[in-house]
């Protein structure tokens, strides 16, 4: 931009500031490097394991970046409430396969209850994120942007709040019904549960991206984001559009939270919170807006987690959090745009 | 023009009448507290305590404090900023870094006056603790501010959001920090100095003096924010929350100018933190979360955004219901008609309805300013005829 203002004959120069971003970057991509390569040295095992767990949490964290990303992507809103509803998808997940169906225990059976109740907690999802979106944000969609931020943020603490009375404040075990048995290949152990998490994740991952990216309500989706009165112009029911929207976005995050139950076996009232932060981050690592970079920072993200968690040379568990945010920061810091999202000019 | 030097004229007086009106309400306060209530009846003594505590009122000074701190960011210069906790963290840690015996193996005393027996450790003065506790959290706005104000206004959200939830984290696990213990982890830094302030001490359970102290710092914040709101950089701040675009066209910078109400938030954080740390004598990590940063939110959202007296309004009203209301008023009800609520349970439904409510049907808050009430109602699209019909009013 100062380039043009200062004119075309000027030698362009390059601020010191640029210089010393990128010089930084690159210290902070070594380290990370550095830091994987001694502990891949130290126990190459361990290294696998671990990568594979953040793979298995990576998927769930996906799916939760999905509904963020869809959401962004179309009304431009950082839907806070969605963590909260992944929440209440596993705590409603938890409630009728768990509770009422009483499925505690691997059976054939069971496996089909699991999948009936993914279903219904996807149906839960759903209907729960477009109830909110025609409560709350629809009134507000012109409305200045901090009204619905605000709004998505008190929604937020009405969702945990119900959470908190369904379940209470303690977290809560859940006997899965998922076989507890592990497969080993060269020392290093797959869990069943992960091998289930790839087999239900991956084919709503892929049913998702095809309703975007291939039916008509996929592109009506997309031309919503683009212009919104142009499209209504061309004969698209926006309102129709944006509520089918938040019904994927709800779905994913409710698919998120069986799975959550089932393998990471707790559910909590404030879950959402810290969930819904790292997929935020996620959507944003993968550049809001991009379905595949939501996938693809969802799985970088567990990674990361995992790394930090489970490797002997490492900050450990108690720095979890802050090592999310921290990417998150610096994220913003060198590549706002995310890793395959462009940097967007404002819309004037 | 007339119009214009009436308005000028009006507002040098109201500043010299909120002034009169809040020292008489502190004054009264005070003198209540420190001389009268002991010559009261029991009743009355009573009902003063469990309604109105004097603890609870100096911790509602605290709040103004702070959600004028935050007015400064989100209400004039309009960025969300959701980690505002972080500030209040810092700035109590400085306190408690500064004026405690808590690094025990130096022994460093700067016109601090340490509890007998308690000589070791750093000790400041309260003075220039405060000074200090603000210069650091200004350096934080600057580390956070300064790469994210160049984004989009979500973006600015998110990352004083994750602010928000890293430093809480360092001061929890701040105990081992390679080997030194930096905070003390969940325990906090308890024993803070009793205040000296040139002769008088101030014990850590003199509460009239310490609501007083605070009461002061909160008349100063007030002070600062109406002259700031008015003068040429708090102009550059409405302009930049009413609408970016027009307001860099019109010469001001975007960057230094967000850039200043920022960190001027910071400070008054790191200045409310400190006082709230002098005020309970310790620092505690787990007090610090995310759910203060939306109360604060919710204060200055739920006053008005922008109205000093709004926010003032909201934050003694919110954080009365926070600290007494919801158990007395709770009480009250289920002693009339037997019932048996967990009242306070219903924190998380009705903050969260409150700020749901609130920016459905009044966005611009109980007590508007009349600018704030004219963006907030303006739906897109409206604005050329509404901007039209005002001229035409003003016109006439």
């Amino acid at each position: 931009m100062t380039s043009v203002a200062s004119g075309i004959a000027r030698k362009k120069k390059v601020p010191l500031s640029a210089i010393l971003l990128r010089l930084s970057s690159f210290l902070i991509m070594g380290v990370a490097v550095y830091w994987l390569g001694i502990n891949f040295a130290h126990s190459p095992q361990e290294f696998a394991q671990v990568t594979i767990n953040g793979l298995n949490n990576g998927l769930l964290y996906a799916l939760i970046a999905l509904g963020y990303t869809l959401v962004y992507g179309i009304i431009e809103l950082i839907n806070f409430a969605h963590g909260d509803l992944f929440m209440l998808t596993s705590v409603f997940s938890f409630a009728v396969l768990t509770e009422l169906l009483g499925a505690q225990s691997p059976s054939g059976k069971n496996y089909a209850l699991l999948l009936v109740v993914l279903l219904f907690t996807m149906a839960f999802g759903a209907t729960l994120n477009v109830t909110i979106e025609r409560l709350a944000y629809r009134r507000l969609r012109d409305a200045p942007k901090l009204a619905p931020l605000i709004t998505a943020v008190g929604m937020s603490f009405v969702l945990q709040w119900i959470g908190l009375k369904w379940i209470g404040s303690v977290p809560v075990n859940v006997n899965t019904v998922l076989p507890s048995g592990k497969y080993h290949i060269g020392g290093v152990e797959i869990a069943y549960k992960t091998f289930a998490v790839f087999l239900i994740t991956v084919p709503v991952l892929i049913i998702l991206a095809f309703v975007v990216d291939k039916t008509r309500r996929g592109r009506a989706m997309r031309a919503t984001a683009q212009d919104k009165d142009a499209s209504r112009l061309m004969g698209i029911d926006v309102n129709k559009t944006i509520s089918f929207t938040f019904a994927i976005a709800g779905a994913a995050a409710g698919a998120a939270g069986i799975m959550w139950a089932q393998t990471i076996g707790t559910v909590a009232y404030n879950l959402g919170f810290q969930l819904g932060l790292i997929a935020f981050t996620s959507a944003v690592l993968g550049g809001v807006g991009n379905l595949y970079g939501a996938v693809m920072g969802g799985l970088i993200i567990g990674l990361i987690q995992a790394y930090n968690d489970g490797l002997s040379i490492g900050p450990g568990q108690r720095w979890s959090q802050s090592m999310v945010f921290t990417i998150l920061i610096l994220l913003m810091v060198y590549r706002p745009g995310g890793l395959l999202g462009e940097t967007a000019q404002e819309k004037v | 023009m007339s119009n214009t030097s009436v308005a000028a004229h009006t507002a040098v007086t109201n500043n010299r009448k909120w002034a009169i009106g809040y020292v008489s309400v502190v004054a009264t306060i005070f003198v209540l507290n420190k001389f009268l209530l002991t010559y009261l009846n029991s009743d009355v003594q009573k009902f003063f305590n469990s309604w109105f505590s004097l603890s609870s009122l100096a911790e509602i000074m605290i709040w103004i404090l702070m959600a004028l701190g935050l007015n400064i960011i989100v209400g004039y210069a309009g960025l969300l900023d959701l980690g505002y906790v972080a500030f209040w963290a810092l700035g109590g840690y400085v306190a408690g870094w500064l004026m405690s015996p808590f690094f025990s193996s130096l022994q460093f005393n700067f016109f601090g006056h340490a509890r007998k027996g308690f000589e070791f450790g750093i000790h400041f003065h309260v003075l220039i603790v405060l000074i200090l506790g603000g210069c650091f959290t200004a350096i934080w706005g600057v580390i956070i501010g300064g790469p994210t104000l160049r984004l989009k206004s979500d973006y600015l959200a998110l990352v004083t959001l994750g602010f928000g939830e890293i430093i809480p984290q360092f001061m929890l696990n701040g105990s081992n920090i390679a080997g030194h213990n930096l905070t003390n982890g969940a325990q906090g830094i308890g024993g803070l100095d009793e205040i000296n302030l040139f002769g008088y001490v101030i014990g850590t359970f003199a509460m009239p003096e310490k609501f007083l102290m605070v009461s002061i710092l909160a008349g100063g914040m007030i002070f600062f924010s109406i002259r700031l709101r008015d003068g040429r950089l708090g102009r550059a701040w409405l302009a930049i929350r009413e609408d970016e675009l027009a307001a860099s066209m019109m010469g001001v910078p975007l960057w230094r100018t967000k850039f200043s109400s920022y960190s001027i938030g910071a400070v008054s954080g790191g200045v409310g933190g400190v006082a709230f740390a002098i005020l309970v004598g310790g620092v505690y990590a787990d007090r610090f979360n995310f759910v203060i940063s939306i109360i604060i939110l919710s204060m200055v959202v739920l006053g008005g955004m922008g109205n000093v007296w709004g926010v003032v309004v909201g934050a003694t009203v919110l954080s009365w219901i926070n600290s007494i209301g919801l158990v007395q008023v709770g009480d009250l009800i289920n002693n009339t008609f037997g019932t048996h609520v967990n009242f306070p349970s219903y924190q998380f439904l009705i903050f969260g309805l409150l700020l749901v409510l609130m920016m459905l049907f009044r966005r611009e808050g109980f007590l508007p300013e009349a600018r704030m009430r004219m963006v907030m109602q303006d739906e897109k699209g409206d604005v050329d005829k509404k901007v039209s019909d005002e001229t035409k009013i003003a016109s006439n």
